[in-house]
């Protein structure tokens, strides 16, 4: 024993150089992916849930009924956290271009550092100033105040994804800038703020992520609305927060799959790599378009081709969309480049999220329908519906966020800079590893946390309506802002 | 030649456009330090009071602090608009203790806005501590970040060490003025002992880190300390930090909280003195050197000063609207 714990500890010294480290590289984007992945969940949030939060507080400082005072305070506490989470999780994001991309932070500084820059102060300060009148300053404002916060702290919620998305969008189509060299390196000189700022992908883009987050939110408030409906029909304010989201959904989901279409003739024309790993289209000529793709195997589920799925396709279908309308359109296939986008990832997501895109404009119709026939409460089949369609929004923003940013590798800067140049030279592999196990650990909590509190805040909600004891005797009631059920 | 926004790409509107952006970078964390300075000495203040004062403590910051904590993101952007090399080096080279100034900030937010969300001992406790830690953590970590900054130094070393234990008792300081400024009673009374007591920690902490910084000069600081104008600043926060002491024990509580708004100006103060015309130390590298194309810089300043001024504006209107004492009996912890 006493010979063998050296010769043990010798042992677990020597395996932990072995130890499975990710590269630099790897880390940093696995790093920056998941970040991101939880931060744009509640970065929509916001933007989504802004439209109903001007809606409510507005219906309620001017009407007085309570039922609008009642769906405001429990949208402006979801709001109120889901802010303080999205900017808990957002400063890492921009302190991750100088962490572990400072190539790209000091390359693009002067093309991302103005948006960036006007992000924060022109809109995160916004939202965050106006929000804090809005969730402790009912009694010190007057009304006309309090209604103008709602929709300043709105306002700054969808201004903050413009200047964002100023910076993706240039990202994806860069323009309006030189390439010098500086201090001893290659970096991109603004010479037309104009043409950097509004890129060819920036109003596609931007459009199509307003929407998304919209109807991601839609979603949710129609889910928990159907949720409290359900559980007790005749609650005036839960039937009205339904109905609402029931026509924001009709526009949006119809609305969305349009500009889609548009948009990916767009991607077409200024990202061939992109568009062809999206149809996961190897040969350059005619493109089919596969509506429904199921894998044969594993190994077509990591690399699809179209002789390794069941298919249902349309021949030419793609050529037609690309082109807006040729069928024999000649599409560039991702044999013609050396280094592509993981094609699964970005065929797989791709699919989910048009697919997801159909079943919402199912639901918006159907949802229409029985809104029109006025049984849009008796429908226990639809409430079951949204029930489950609540988070489903939200899987759908995901995965199109994931076609955009996978499609665009292996560039970080489109056509500019590659991702694999942009990263740190002194970041060692188990730096970016520790730091990406702790905001992997980190970010687990911090979802699962804000799981509990929407859950309380739901159980609350089932309390003040009568149909959930109060499970706790202690527990000090919860102020009544007043009854309507 | 001239863009099409009538901006110059050959010149700065003013030559010394770059320099005023120094200053503009240096304000932005002048603003952090101060305003989020004094949530960080609540958090940490936190520690020390029972459930009740909690509550008032949490009301104090619950409507300011997220809009202060914007300022950390005004200074990153910025830094990155004007100076992407500093930024990026900055970062890069303090990674480890980059990542976990973020991480600090993500306990100290999410943790008492998740607190309130039940009424439940356990589930409190665990937020508290965890308010309590990310409150004093980060600013520890981001003074270290800031002293490796401006010396040089690896993060484990005397002067960056030091820097963050300042910055952690300048909070304190900070943090004890506000709460006594909006209570009144026997938590002002703590507040003032307090005080009085990180006040004089961090003035000690001042004079111990320049000492240190005196003998061992890193990167050539010395010569820049010895200058009248640093002396001046160093003066100015001793003289500062008194008075504010002598504020809080007159019951000024609020002339006492500007008193820390003040030194936490002179603290950044002397952060650009011992820069300035470099901007960053470890490589050498000048605010010449590091700044973007004249267009660039042109272009956020037309469209980024103006907006600043309407942020200080509006932040006026926020702190307005929040004025005066707490109700400290009241519901929802007084708002």
């Amino acid at each position: 024993m006493d010979q063998a714990s050296p010769i043990l500890f010798a042992r677990i010294l020597e395996a932990i150089p072995a130890a499975p480290l990710l590269s630099a590289e790897f880390a940093s984007r696995l790093q920056f992916g998941w970040t991101i992945s939880v931060h744009i969940l509640f970065a929509s949030l916001s933007i989504g849930l802004a439209p109903f939060i001007v809606y409510f507080t507005w219906k309620d400082v001017r009407t007085d009924d309570p039922r609008y005072a009642r769906l405001r305070e429990f949208w402006v506490k979801l709001f109120g956290i889901g802010f303080v989470m999205g900017t808990v999780t957002g400063i890492p994001m921009s302190f991750q271009f100088g962490t572990n991309f400072p190539v790209f932070a000091e390359a693009a500084g002067e093309m991302i550092g103005g948006p960036l820059a006007f992000e924060a102060k022109m809109a995160f300060f916004l939202e965050a100033v106006f929000l804090g009148v809005l969730l402790f300053g009912r009694e010190r404002v007057s009304d006309r105040t309090y209604i103008l916060s709602s929709v300043l702290t709105g306002v700054g919620a969808w201004l903050s994804g413009f200047w964002i998305l100023v910076v993706n969008a240039w990202m994806q189509t860069p323009r309006g800038f030189e390439l010098v060299e500086r201090n001893g390196m290659q970096i991109a000189q603004l010479t037309d703020p104009v043409a950097a700022f509004f890129t060819p992908r920036m109003p596609w883009m931007y459009v199509h992520m307003i929407n998304a987050s919209v109807i991601s939110v839609t979603l949710l408030v129609a889910g928990v609305s159907a949720y409290f409906v359900w559980r007790k029909r005749n609650s005036e304010a839960w039937n009205t927060a339904l109905r609402a989201a029931v026509v924001l959904l009709v526009i949006t989901a119809p609305l969305q799959a349009v500009h889609g279409d548009a948009y990916g003739r767009h991607v077409a024309d200024t990202q061939e790599q992109k568009f062809a790993a999206m149809e996961a289209h190897y040969d350059t000529g005619q493109a089919d378009l596969h509506l429904i793709a199921i894998p044969k195997s594993a190994d077509s589920l990591t690399d699809p081709r179209a002789d390794n799925l069941w298919t249902i396709s349309l021949p030419a279908m793609g050529s037609f969309l690309a082109s807006g309308g040729d069928f024999s359109e000649e599409v560039v296939g991702l044999h013609e480049y050396d280094d592509n986008p993981p094609v699964a990832l970005v065929f797989w997501s791709f699919r989910f999220m048009v697919g997801l895109g159909f079943l919402f404009i199912g639901l918006a119709l159907w949802g229409g329908n029985l809104l029109r026939k006025g049984r849009l409460r008796e429908s226990d089949r639809y409430l079951r519906s949204m029930i489950l369609a609540t988070p489903l929004g939200f899987a759908a923003l995901l995965t199109g966020w994931y076609v955009t940013e996978i499609g665009r590798q292996p560039w970080v800067i489109q056509g500019v800079l590659k991702t694999n140049d942009a990263v740190s030279t002194t970041l060692t592999g188990a730096e970016a590893t520790a730091t990406l196990v702790a905001f992997v650990a980190l970010y687990v909590v911090l979802l699962a946390a804000f799981g509990f509190a929407f859950k309380w805040l739901i159980e609350g909600e089932l309390v003040r309506m009568g149909v959930r004891e109060e499970s706790d005797p202690d527990r000090p009631q919860l102020p009544l802002v007043s009854s309507d059920d | 030649m001239t863009s099409p926004l009538m901006l110059s790409t050959e010149q700065y509107l003013v030559p010394s456009l770059p320099t005023i952006w120094f200053g503009v970078v240096l304000f932005t964390l002048a603003m952090y330090v101060a305003l989020d300075g004094f949530d960080f000495g609540i958090g940490m203040l936190y520690a020390t009071r029972d459930e009740h004062d909690r509550e008032t403590l949490l009301a104090a910051f619950g409507p300011v602090w997220d809009a202060n904590e914007v300022w950390l993101v005004a200074f990153g952007t910025t830094l990155l608009a004007a100076f992407p090399p500093i930024y990026s080096r900055l970062l890069s080279e303090h990674y480890l203790l980059a990542i976990a100034i973020v991480m600090g900030l993500v306990f100290r937010g999410v943790s008492p806005e998740l607190r309130e969300q039940r009424d439940d001992d356990d589930w409190q406790r665990i937020c508290d501590r965890l308010f309590v830690f990310g409150s004093t953590i980060t600013p520890l970590l981001l003074g270290t970040l800031v002293g490796s900054w401006i010396f040089g130094t690896p993060a484990l070393s005397a002067p960056s060490l030091l820097t963050g234990i300042g910055l952690v008792a300048l909070s304190l300081a900070s943090g004890a003025a506000f709460v006594a400024a909006k209570t009144r009673g026997s938590l002002a009374a703590d507040m003032v002992r307090y005080g009085t007591a990180s006040t004089l920690s961090y003035l000690g902490g001042v004079v111990v880190l320049l000492t240190v910084v005196l003998w061992t000069d890193p990167v050539g600081v010395r010569s820049l300390l010895l200058t009248p104008s640093a002396v001046a600043v160093v003066l100015g926060s001793v003289l500062l930090g008194v008075g504010g002491i002598v504020l809080a024990r007159r019951g000024r509580h609020r002339l006492w909280f500007a008193s820390t708004v003040g030194l936490s100006a002179l603290l950044v103060a002397l952060v650009a003195r011992l820069l300035y015309p470099t901007i960053y130390p470890a490589s050498g590298l000048t605010i010449e050197g590091a700044v973007v194309s004249p267009l660039a810089l042109n272009l956020v300043t037309v469209l980024g000063l103006p907006v600043l001024v309407l942020v200080l504006w509006y932040f006026k209107f926020l702190y307005d609207v929040f004025a005066g004492p707490i109700d400290e009996q009241g519901a929802e912890g007084g708002y």
